[in-house]
């Protein structure tokens, strides 16, 4: 009996597993961050693609905290957004007040008396090193260092205290008016602001001291995320961000605002646009913040805190209306018909903390606009996630979050 | 036979009470001492009905925070125990209990202290005097990798199971170099004709003058740095670093599940600071230089074991102190320096005192 020998060919073995290397790869995961997660800063949600521990996709999902805070703003008068404007960028409502009160005036070409804009500069600079403290704190956090989160917060209540003073709230401070502030500072409030400045220097150097020259916070940041000087501009990145990439913007000094040409300060420019460059120029303009609160403090100019020739726009104090028949007449207009403004189109940007909050306004005159678009500097800071993430460790989101600095508040508006 | 069994499980008992209350107990100077770091007051309002009325004592207790641990058990034990639907429940039970057990196991054969015989002679106070101690520890200490591996896993949720991979990876990288760097240790204990073995207690009686810490640093620094990523605190806490994980392995858990974990993770820094005082810094020897204080009779007995924990004590407020202090690593950082600095360390650190030791035997 002969056994038939069967011959089994393998073929080309090689090609075989090159063809199939696709599937030795494995499947990529798909991980959804957030909406409630602990590093995402509010309701950012990612939906991360993994292989293994690298990113190879992110993609940002908004939305979660969308108020329709534009077409909310059609339906009411100019004065009664102010409020909305506090929830734009929660962590530095004084900023946006100021932004959004200054872009209705350059609409009216309202000219505003040196003592409101010099308060305003003190609001601005005062809500920039709230902003920037809690940024640099939760970025720290980010990083695994707990500490700095606590020591940047208690400088924070010392912050909101002084708020309290000055507008009567701690969060939302709803604090400028059309033409003006709500109220005058409170006596001994500017010394109170001097003294907080003082002490906040200390405790900048000494988050100073645990971070910036600590090895591993080094490592977790240092050429994480660069973002060059191109795809900085191209994605229409602004502030702290972009200055790290390297870009001399600055709208307070290129074009200057509520008369920020009269303070002198410097603005730190990043080289390598990376995480650590960006958490470099926060510190620094925590330090160049308190430079300008302190001029603003010496240079405080007498006189009205509101534009009293503005009889249209600004509401009269409190007093006359309750004694002079045309203050109160005045009063009456304001309230219900909204400060009056004329016909036509404005755009304002200012130098917010997290980049430049814009106002675009159209009005058809009269008390409410026609349209207001916010240009919010946090969207454009995410939209570039995209470019950045992909490459890096799953553990280098959160940093890269942080670093980023954003607000949902104001990205989804 | 009967009495020394009942009597040994009586101690057996005892020192489990006790550790349990210093797990407790950590929590809550981790919280305390994690609040004076940060400028806060920390946890002040637990109070006891009738204790807190007893004037002054009882105000301060209550500040200082001493009922907290006893209202965190309560609540670890009445809280809803939630069963997620997509865990395998087999494996989702048994996580939290592999993971205590060990962790309370290892206190077996750790010596807490010394007493003396009729003759003079200490004898360890341990509650089994191993000869192979050091290897014990290490073998059961490092099972508990296992629970977090199956909590992770069983799970069945991407965060626990990215918790779970990154400790166990990250458990058996430090092991290697933890276990080479007491390598040293045993060298210069075991002179030729002696029979210690790997015992704990010689390690400590070899220490009544000089401590090893300052013969071997640098076996006590890879010791301390893989002390650190093997009990996952900061900053070598990759399988729960909450900013990108949520709670890592443990995220599924709650209620008395989640507060096994918990305790698990301090009974692992307890004992391992025991270790490491044992190893380096003396055991109960008084200070370095100064070699008997302590009476001989009970009370020197008592004595060591308190000199002892007071050491052990320090070096989880050391613990402590560096969580709160310095940021995380990133997880292939962490897995770099275990593989391409402490481990290469170690092995040349081994090879030195391997031709010291055979060098001074010679001489």
């Amino acid at each position: 009996m002969t056994k038939a020998v069967k011959e089994i060919s393998l073929g080309d073995v090689g090609a075989r597993a090159a063809d199939y290397d696709e599937e030795l790869l494995g499947d990529k995961v798909s991980l959804s961050m957030g909406p409630s997660h602990p590093a995402t800063h509010g309701v950012l949600r990612l939906q991360l693609e993994l292989d293994g521990d690298i990113v190879t996709k992110c993609m940002p999902v908004i939305g979660y905290l969308h108020r329709g805070d534009e077409k909310i703003a059609e339906n009411m008068t100019y004065n009664q957004f102010v409020p909305y404007t506090d929830r734009l960028d929660y962590l530095a409502p004084l900023a946006n007040n100021v932004a959004y009160a200054i872009a209705v005036e350059r609409l009216a070409n309202l000219k505003i008396p040196p003592r409101c804009e010099a308060i305003r500069v003190i609001c601005c600079e005062l809500a920039r090193i709230s902003s920037h403290l809690l940024g640099l704190g939760v970025y720290a956090m980010d990083t695994g260092a707990l500490t700095v989160f606590m020591y940047t917060f208690t400088q924070r209540e010392k912050l909101y205290s002084l708020f309290e003073e000055l507008t009567g709230a701690r969060f939302t401070t709803s604090y400028t008016r059309i033409g003006g502030v709500a109220r005058d500072v409170p006596e001994g409030w500017l010394g109170r602001v001097n003294q907080f400045v003082n002490s906040l220097l200390p405790v900048v150097d000494e988050i100073d001291t645990l971070l910036t020259r600590n090895k591993i916070f080094l490592e977790r940041t240092e050429g994480i995320a660069a973002i060059s000087r191109e795809d900085a501009i191209a994605y229409g990145l602004t502030g702290p961000n972009l200055r790290a990439s390297g870009v001399d913007v600055d709208l307070r000094k290129d074009t200057p605002y509520s008369g920020y040409e009269q303070y002198d300060f410097e603005v730190p420019i990043g080289t390598h646009g990376d995480c650590y460059d960006r958490y470099l120029v926060r510190m620094e303009e925590l330090r160049q913040s308190t430079r300008i609160v302190r001029q603003a403090i010496d240079k405080m100019p007498e006189g009205p805190f509101y534009a009293e020739d503005a009889k249209k726009i600004f509401a009269p104090r409190k007093d006359k209306i309750l004694t002079s028949m045309e203050e109160l007449i005045q009063n009456f207009m304001i309230v219900t018909e909204g400060p009056q403004m004329p016909a036509g189109e404005v755009y304002f940007e200012a130098e917010n903390p997290k980049g430049a909050l814009g106002f675009f306004i159209v009005s058809k005159g009269g008390g409410v606009p026609y349209r207001l678009k916010i240009r919010a500097p946090s969207f454009c800071s995410l939209c570039i996630l995209d470019k950045i993430a992909p490459g890096h460790l799953m553990s280098d989101i959160p940093v890269i979050l942080g670093s980023l600095d954003f607000v949902m508040g104001e990205c989804d508006r | 036979m009967l009495e020394t069994i009942l009597l040994k499980l009586l101690f057996a008992l005892i020192v489990l009470a006790v550790l349990m209350t210093f797990c407790a107990y950590a929590v809550l100077a981790e919280r305390k001492v994690a609040s004076w770091i940060q400028g806060r007051v920390g946890p002040n309002r637990t109070a006891l009905p009738f204790i807190s009325a007893i004037p002054v004592i009882g105000p301060i207790l209550r500040r200082l925070g001493i009922w907290q641990p006893l209202a965190d058990g309560v609540k670890f034990l009445f809280k809803e125990d939630p069963l997620p639907a997509h865990v395998n429940k087999f494996y989702y039970f048994l996580a939290p209990v592999l993971v205590i057990v060990p962790a309370l196991l290892t206190v077996v054969a750790l010596p807490m202290g010394a007493y003396f015989g009729e003759s003079g002679t200490q004898h360890p106070i341990v509650l089994a005097n191993l000869d192979i101690g050091i290897l014990f520890i290490f073998a059961v200490s490092s099972l508990g990798v296992y629970g977090i591996v199956l909590a992770g896993w069983s799970s069945n949720s991407k965060y626990p199971l990215y918790g779970g991979i990154r400790s166990s990876a990250q458990m058996i990288s430090y092991e290697l170099a933890m276990g080479l760097s007491i390598l040293p240790v045993f060298l210069w204990v075991n002179t030729p004709g002696a029979n210690e073995g790997l015992n704990l207690f010689y390690v400590v009686t070899a220490q009544q003058d000089v401590w090893f810490v300052f013969w071997q640093p640098v076996s006590a620094l890879i010791f301390l740095t893989a002390l650190f990523a093997e009990t996952n605190r900061l900053p070598f806490d990759m399988p729960e670093s909450e900013t990108e994980l949520v709670g890592g392995f443990h995220t599924e858990y709650g209620s008395f599940k989640f507060g096994l974990f918990f305790l698990a993770e301090y009974a692992h820094m307890i004992i391992g600071s025991a270790v490491f005082v044992v190893l380096f810094l003396g055991g109960w020897n008084y200070l370095p230089g100064i070699a008997q204080v302590w009476p001989s009779n009970m009370l020197g007995a008592v004595c060591t074991v308190i000199w002892f924990l007071a050491k052990v004590f320090a070096l989880v407020f050391f613990f402590i102190w560096i969580r709160w202090t310095l940021p995380r690593f990133r997880y292939d950082q962490v897995m770099s320096l275990g593989w391409s600095v402490l481990l290469p360390l170690a092995i040349a650190n081994l090879i030195f005192y391997t031709v010291l030791v055979a060098f001074l035997e010679r001489a």
